[in-house]
């Protein structure tokens, strides 16, 4: 081998690089993260659509109300097994999810969603507590 | 025929991974031994690649170059163009490999007789380098933000992509620039094969099937991202269990997961044996990475045979006298 001195730290860096995340976290044993349902939204004991169905798609749900309320004006939504909803991210989902640091924070972080630009706008059930409770008409 | 064969190829694929995992319930076969293989083969395909060409000697510089190679100090000499030291090659590298900078110099040979008679002329081509820069970059970006399934707590630079890449803020899930850019570039490089007469000649089923093959891998990521989701928190319990070797499989993961995979699998299996091992071989060739110092440093081809030599000075030794009595010059007396 001619410039073997080059070529194996060359390999070494590849190597090291593309199994990194063996060396970062091999012998870590990883586990899903539990999100918390609170008290109140157990008693109540079912999410808006099917839990399994709520897991992969609440995104798109949240997409849909969205445009139901902004655009269509439409403030009611029929679930699959035919309850009606309040359309509102923080009046309806944050009510049974109250707890959102140990519900949805807690998922995104693994699954690496960063940045959830909507708390820009719409408020943790922390700050409506708070709102709340210094404003008369809430 | 040799569009057809690939594509159909990249639909086999497809195929054999649903009738896998939805017919057969192979799911352990699909989930973790492929993955695992196909790394194998990729991690000891690419280092066996490497040494095999590390093996060829390079006895002579052969740096193509297109700037003032370094000589007297008052001709101001370009390091970038033509590299006279260790610097300069690593400059050209990075340039070459992060912006392709030899493929911007790519040019289109036209014939037109009505427009400039009887001449070949040359025009500015910058498509190919502007769809291969973007078709890299978007690759790099998804592959980078692909690591947040691999890492927890998740890389620091994943984040930052992520905020970058979703900018737009285009619905829910965000909208990532790259997913479109990928399909647009892939689509252009496919296009530029078929397109015009000269490049499809030239193109081979090899050069079909990555395409095909990269492109079905994105659009089935982009179609488990904003179509049929999947449960992404089992997803990654899954992949953070691939690496640390106890694989556990999820529950209730759609097939389009496992057709992602295994067709990415396919392609780090197939990595090494392709053209696709130029990410490797672009910085072991020669006519990159040698510095241009053939006149300041004498560079000895290593297997030079020991020639036997008889030099003009050795043979005046050997015949002076008889040179001197026949009255021929010499130049030592
Ligand atoms: C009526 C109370 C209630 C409302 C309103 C509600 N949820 Fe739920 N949600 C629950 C309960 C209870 C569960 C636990 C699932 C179960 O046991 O079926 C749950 C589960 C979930 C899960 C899956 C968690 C897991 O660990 O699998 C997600 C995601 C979720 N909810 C998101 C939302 C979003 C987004 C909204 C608003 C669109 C919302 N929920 C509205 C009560 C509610
Ligand atoms: C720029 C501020 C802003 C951001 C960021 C934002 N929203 Fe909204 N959203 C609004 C406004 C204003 C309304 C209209 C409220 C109304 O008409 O009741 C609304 C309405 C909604 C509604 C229906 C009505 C309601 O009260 O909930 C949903 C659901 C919703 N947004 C979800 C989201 C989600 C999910 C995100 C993040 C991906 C998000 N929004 C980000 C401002 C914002
Ligand atoms: C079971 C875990 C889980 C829970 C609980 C959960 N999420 Fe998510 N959420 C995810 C995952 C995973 C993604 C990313 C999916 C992807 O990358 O395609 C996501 C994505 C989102 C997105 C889109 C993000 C983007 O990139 O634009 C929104 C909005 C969202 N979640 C809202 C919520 C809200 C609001 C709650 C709490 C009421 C919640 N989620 C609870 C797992 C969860
Ligand atoms: C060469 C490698 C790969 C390429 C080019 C690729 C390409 C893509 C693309 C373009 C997307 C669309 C969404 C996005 O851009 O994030 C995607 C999504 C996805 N990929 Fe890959 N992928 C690769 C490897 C993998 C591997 C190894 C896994 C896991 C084992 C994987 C799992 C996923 C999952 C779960 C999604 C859905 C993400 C979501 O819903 O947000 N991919 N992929």
């Amino acid at each position: 081998m001619y410039d073997a001195g080059k070529i194996i730290i060359g390999l070494i860096v590849f190597l090291g690089f593309a199994t990194f995340p063996i060396w970062h976290d091999g012998g870590k044993a990883v586990s899903a993260p539990e999100p918390e349902i609170t008290a109140y939204a157990k008693k109540i004991g079912h999410c808006v659509e099917p839990e399994k169905w709520m897991r992969a798609n609440h995104m798109q749900l949240l997409d849909h109300w969205r445009d139901a309320a902004v655009r269509e004006d439409k403030r009611v939504y029929v679930s699959s097994t035919g309850e009606e909803y309040d359309i509102s991210l923080q009046n309806t989902c944050l009510r049974c999810h109250s707890n959102k640091e140990k519900f949805c924070d807690r998922c995104h972080q693994f699954a690496g969603v960063h940045e959830l630009y909507c708390w820009d706008c719409h408020l943790e059930s922390k700050e409506m507590k708070k709102w709340a409770a210094t404003d008369e008409s809430f | 025929m040799k569009i057809l064969f690939p594509l159909i190829a990249v639909i086999v694929l497809v195929l054999v991974a649903l009738a896998g995992v939805d017919g057969a319930h192979l799911q352990t076969l699909f989930g973790i031994y492929i993955p695992y293989a196909a790394l194998a083969v990729f991690l000891v395909g690419i280092v066996l690649r490497v040494i095999g060409w590390a093996r060829s000697p390079v006895p002579f510089r052969i740096p193509t170059t297109c700037g003032q190679q370094k000589t007297l100090p008052w001709i101001k000499a370009d390091n970038l163009e033509s590299p006279h030291n260790t610097l300069g090659v690593i400059g050209r590298m990075a340039l070459e490999v992060f912006f392709f900078r030899s493929l911007f110099r790519n040019l289109k040979a036209d014939y037109d007789e009505n427009r400039t008679g009887n001449e070949l002329t040359y025009g500015s081509a910058k498509w190919l380098w502007a769809a291969g820069l973007a078709f890299h970059w978007s690759f790099l970006f998804i592959f980078l933000r692909h690591l947040r399934f691999f890492s927890e707590p998740i890389f620091f630079f994943v984040p930052f992509l992520e905020t970058m890449d979703g900018l737009l803020q285009i619905g829910v899930p965000r909208l990532f620039m790259t997913d479109l850019v990928i399909l647009a570039a892939v689509t252009f490089l496919f296009a530029r094969r078929i397109v015009s007469p000269q490049v499809r000649y030239i193109s081979l089923p090899a050069d079909f099937f990555p395409l095909f093959l990269i492109l079905a891998i994105a659009l089935s990521g982009i179609f488990m991202r904003y179509i049929t989701k999947v449960d992404i928190v089992s997803v990654k319990a899954f992949t953070m269990s691939l690496v640390s070797f106890n694989p556990t499989l999820p529950k209730g993961i759609g097939s389009v997961f496992y057709v992602h995979i295994f067709l990415v699998s396919t392609l780090f299996a197939y990595f090494p044996f392709s053209k696709l091992v130029h990410m490797a071989g672009v910085f072991l060739s020669p006519t990159r990475n040698l510095a241009n110092n053939s006149r300041a440093k004498r560079h000895i081809n290593p297997w030079n045979p020991d020639v036997k030599v008889h030099t003009y000075a050795e043979y005046e030794d050997e015949f002076r006298d008889v040179m001197k009595a026949a009255g021929l010059p010499l130049e030592k007396e």
